[in-house]
């Protein structure tokens, strides 16, 4: 029998707020332990949580982002659980009344689009981390307990059972984070834990109307592991059909040194949460007035600049399509357009050249070396014939290296084209009778001889020549 | 007469005229509580040093006044006042009544008390309660049963017992309450006390030890309607650090106690003259009623359809909400935690179970129950609906009145013992307070008649007991509640009556 995969993805995006959802400590990555903690966010008896309304401001962003209808009313629930790590014995995160429901995102799979709906989007606290080592003195004998993320602001964006395959599922996420990043209300940063997922998987007979049983692979923060795990997770399951076995519902790990997903949780211990509205909040309304004001700051999403791209810069939708893929390479790259505006090089220029040296230095585009407006520069001294489209490599290294303005690095390391007529017209003839077999040849008919020429000449000026010129002066020289 | 038997308010006249010191004032409280602490038990921890120091500095404060405007300090300054364990003051150990925060010392301090302590108001002690406030006769204290200085054989009232008793017993000139189902109006009403739970919102949780969020409410216990005005006016406030606190103006409460009750409509909710309410409580609350008709007010009947739903409702909302309010005492970050847990899972049930008292316990297992999936609409979602039908009847009848009133309790303070075999009676005593928490409405116990006694098995006989009648008032109409209230204890003596110790 051939399967048919389904898979839902829960999405916990840290949203990039300064302060945490309850109270005023601050959200920073990399404190002491314990350092960002207060009565309430501590779980101290008698504190009471008090809503950040940044963390609204960045849902209902995200909301509108993706599509989905705002809530005027919304409501805080205690989800009820004892773990150490949870300082209150309970979650506040949103229930039955979620900030946001319905939306869409559409990604693009192998050059096919595809509509993955949304269910819904909510907000949470996060919960605080247990180290099983001390963090000074590394000793093993006991537990510890760091509550510095403990009301860290967590959107949770919940899809529908839309996705098809793993390679789905990562295009989502992908699209997804590009949409946070561009929102400015997610880091995107999927080591640090900004981002994590969750994704139920279940298979069903190709056509069957009913889903099987589902499985929750927990907390994956790579999408690397999402795809492996997802992977893996499928071919487990339809193995186990094959066999005339039946899948549990249970929740498992992703162990990605095996490379294997684990059972966590079994059926037996399943949680109860109790929600319930958290008396301590009121409901949140939101006003109109509110959703309107977060409008009008939406910025420019990635699909609505790639089709930008495509038809007002005429570019393939395949380069739209990596220029948009973040935030930042987009801006960068409309930088240049603005001082260079041809666009085709830029882009070339960009996705070649630059993304290389960016990857092979490990740097982000937002600490590249080179100012968008001296990548333009660099590009208009081609235009001028100051310098040759091959020394513009080597002179892009340099910038790359020192920051420095295009023109400065060519006068500093004479680089300026040879365009001296009666120089080159010396050194041709020179050239021309020292290979007299080449030249012969040529004049015979062989006319690809004279690419050799023009390397000849090239070598003897360190590739200064404007190669236009040497040309010109080759074909003059060289006729029978 | 006695310093200790003296109203607060009397005794800032006595600060201001410097017929007495802070210091000396407070050296005489302190003298009283160590003369009656052994039979009563009011307190949990003395604060003795420190409330040394704060009259000091309240003395010097008072002393720099003397030039310009000589008499310009708050009417707390100075003046000894104890806090229920569950207010929360920084560096003070706060027990909540609970062997599980036996060993806690607060990091911070509420803002209620920040409130008095901006005042200039000297802190005495942290006093005894029902353990979490889930009690009606402090007799789930872990750290004792607190006695009621009118009857030592008898309860003070709960869960603010501790809190009634030292006032009553001249141990302060003023305590903090809180009250989730009755606990200021009861053991007010059983101590011959003023006790006034405010609406819901007016005073700041924020610091305050949580039992039922939606419930609870932080109000004064005094001697008379003006200190418990004054009290109030010190509590409440809006509070940033609590989002249910009321953001409205504080109204300045002794400015309403005038005498005057002309033209004011008092409604006698008929469901609460029924059987079951001891007759001479009756005799007490109707010769009230009868009072006020005599002062001008016009009394009418009512009618509060819902009444009897209040206690099965109150039950169900209140533990659900305990039980998660109260997960955060799992032995992990502060609180008592068990020595001998080897995993986690011991960690937590050891703990918790040597921890908590049987009524906490209790409580816990009901509301973890009623919230728990396939339940939670039987009986938390029930309850709400019928919270709202409580609450419509009460604005119903504000359509007609001003003010409602009502007994507090069907019986006068019972003798220790009597009903802990039975939590189901225990229950009922609140029957007549539990409404006007679940309506989120202000109400007061004040005094309003004794008991006769009578011969009893002790050789003096069964000493007389206080009787309290409950004023309650509309949303944030506290100002009704203490007009009227004034009006009637300017024209008793009830309220002057000091226990025999
Ligand atoms: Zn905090």
């Amino acid at each position: 029998m051939s399967y048919e995969t389904v898979i839902g993805l829960e999405v916990h995006a840290q949203l990039l707020t300064a302060t945490k959802i309850f109270c005023a400590c601050s959200t920073r990555f990399g404190a002491a332990p314990n350092e960002n903690s207060c009565p309430v966010c501590l779980g101290q008896p008698g504190a009471l949580p008090v809503l950040n309304k940044k963390v609204v401001d960045y849902a209902i962003r995200a909301g509108l982002a993706i599509g989905c209808t705002i809530a005027k009313k919304s409501i805080f629930a205690r989800k009820n659980y004892f773990y150490p790590d949870l300082p209150k014995g309970y979650q506040i995160s949103q229930y039955e009344l979620p900030i946001c429901t319905g939306g869409a995102i559409s990604i693009t799979v192998n050059g096919e689009k595809k509509t993955i709906r949304l269910t819904r989007i909510h907000m949470e606290e996060d919960a605080g981390k247990l180290l099983h080592e001390h963090p000074t003195t590394r000793s093993k004998e006991a537990s510890w307990v760091d509550l510095n993320r403990a009301g860290v602001p967590l959107i949770e964006i919940v899809s529908e059972p839309d996705l098809r395959s793993a390679e789905e599922a990562v295009a989502y996420l992908k699209t997804l984070r590009s949409i946070l990043m561009y929102l400015d209300i997610c880091d995107g940063n999927m080591e640090e834990g900004s981002l994590r997922c969750d994704a139920n998987i279940s298979l069903k007979p190709s056509g069957a109307e009913k889903l099987g049983t589902k499985v929750e692979i927990k907390n994956m923060n790579s999408f690397r592991h999402i795809e492996k795990a997802i992977a893996y997770e499928v071919q487990r399951q339809e193995e186990a059909l094959q066999e005339g076995g039946k899948i549990v519902q249970e929740t498992r790990l992703w162990n990605p040194e095996k490379e294997v997903t684990v059972p966590m949780r079994s059926k037996e211990e399943a949680h109860d949460y109790r929600y319930f509205p958290d008396p301590d909040l009121l409901p949140l309304l939101i006003e109109d007035s509110w959703v309107t004001a977060m409008h009008q700051h939406l910025p420019e999403l990635p699909t609505a600049k790639r089709d930008r791209f495509i038809s007002e810069h005429q570019l393939s939708p395949v380069d739209a399509e990596t220029l948009t893929s973040s935030r930042d390479l987009a801006n960068y790259y409309e930088a240049c357009v603005k001082v260079y505006p041809d666009a085709k090089k830029v882009s070339n220029w960009i996705l070649t050249e630059l993304l290389r040296e960016l990857n092979n230095s490990g740097r982000s585009i937002k600490q590249c070396p080179i100012k968008p407006e001296r990548l333009a520069g660099l590009l208009q001294l081609i235009d001028q014939g100051t310098i040759s489209g091959k020394i513009a490599k080597t002179v892009f290294l340099e910038m790359y290296k020192t920051g420095e303005p295009a023109d400065k690095i060519v006068s500093r390391q004479g680089l300026t084209q040879v365009s001296d007529t009666g120089a080159l017209e010396k050194m041709i003839e020179t050239i021309i009778a020292a290979n007299p077999k080449e030249t012969e040849r040529y004049r015979a008919g062989n006319e690809k001889l004279i690419a050799f020429f023009v390397g000849q000449v090239m070598k003897e000026t360190q590739g200064k020549a404007n190669p236009q010129l040497i040309n010109e002066i080759l074909r003059k020289k060289l006729k029978p | 007469m006695t310093l200790h038997s003296l109203t607060l308010h009397e005794i800032h006249e006595k600060l201001r005229k410097r017929e007495v010191s802070s210091v000396e004032l407070t050296q005489a409280v302190l003298k009283q509580i160590a003369k009656t602490e052994d039979k009563i038990h009011a307190f949990i921890t003395l604060t003795e040093e420190l409330a040394l120091a704060q009259a000091k500095q309240a003395d010097d404060l008072i002393q720099k006044n003397k030039g310009a405007s000589p008499n310009n300090f708050a009417p707390l300054t100075g003046i000894p006042i104890a806090l229920k364990d569950i207010f929360l003051m920084k560096g003070t150990r706060t027990t909540c009544g609970s062997r599980i925060l036996s060993n806690y010392v607060a990091p911070y301090t509420a803002t209620s008390v920040d409130n008095l302590l901006k005042d200039h108001a000297v802190i005495i002690g942290k006093l005894n309660m029902d353990e979490f406030a889930m009690g009606s006769s402090n007799e789930t204290s872990h750290f004792g049963i607190c006695h009621n200085p009118w009857d030592l054989k008898r309860i003070p009232g709960g869960s603010s017992g501790g809190s009634a008793a030292a006032v009553a017993a001249g141990d302060c000139f003023g305590a903090t309450g809180t009250d989730t189902g009755g606990s200021i109006r009861l053991p007010a009403a059983f101590c011959n006390l003023v006790g006034i739970k405010p609406t819901y919102g007016r005073v700041s949780r924020y610091g305050v030890i949580a039992f039922a969020s939606s419930l609870d409410q932080v109000g004064p216990l005094a001697k008379d309607v003006t200190d418990c005005a004054i009290l109030l006016k010190a509590l409440a406030g809006h509070d940033p650090r609590d989002s249910t606190s009321l953001n409205l103006p504080v109204p300045d409460y002794t400015a309403s106690l005038t005498k005057d009750v002309r033209g004011m409509t008092i409604g006698i909710p008929k469901e609460y003259f029924v059987e079951g309410l001891d007759p001479e409580i009756e005799k007490a609350v109707r010769t009230a009623i009868d009072h006020y008709q005599k002062l001008g007010a016009k009394i009418i009947k009512v009618s509060l359809p819902h009444t009897t739903c209040a206690v099965p409702t109150y039950y169900i909302l209140a533990p659900a909400e305990a039980s998660s309010n109260l997960a955060r005492y799992d032995g992990i970050r502060y609180g008592f935690r068990h020595p001998e847990a080897r995993t986690l899972l011991e960690l937590y049930t050891k703990s918790r179970t040597e921890g908590f008292g049987p009524e906490v316990k209790r409580r816990i297992m009901l509301g973890t129950y009623v919230l728990s999936a396939g339940y939670y609409d039987a009986y938390y979602l029930k309850a709400q609906k019928a919270r709202t039908l409580i609450r419509n009847d009460f604005e119903e009848a504000f359509k007609q009145c001003d003010l409602l009133l009502t007994p507090v309790a069907p019986t006068a303070a019972w003798k220790i013992g009597e009903k802990t075999d039975d939590p189901l009676k225990m229950y009922l005593s609140d029957i007549f307070t539990i409404n006007v928490n679940l309506a989120g409405l202000p109400a007061m116990s004040l005094p309003c008649g004794f008991t006769k006694g009578g011969l009893g098995e002790s050789p003096l006989g069964e000493p007389p007991l206080p009787i309290g009648m409950q004023l309650i008032g509309n949303h944030f109409k506290e100002e009704t509640i203490f007009r009227a209230a004034f009006a009637y204890e300017q024209a008793n003596e009830w309220h002057q009556r000091r226990p025999a110790l």
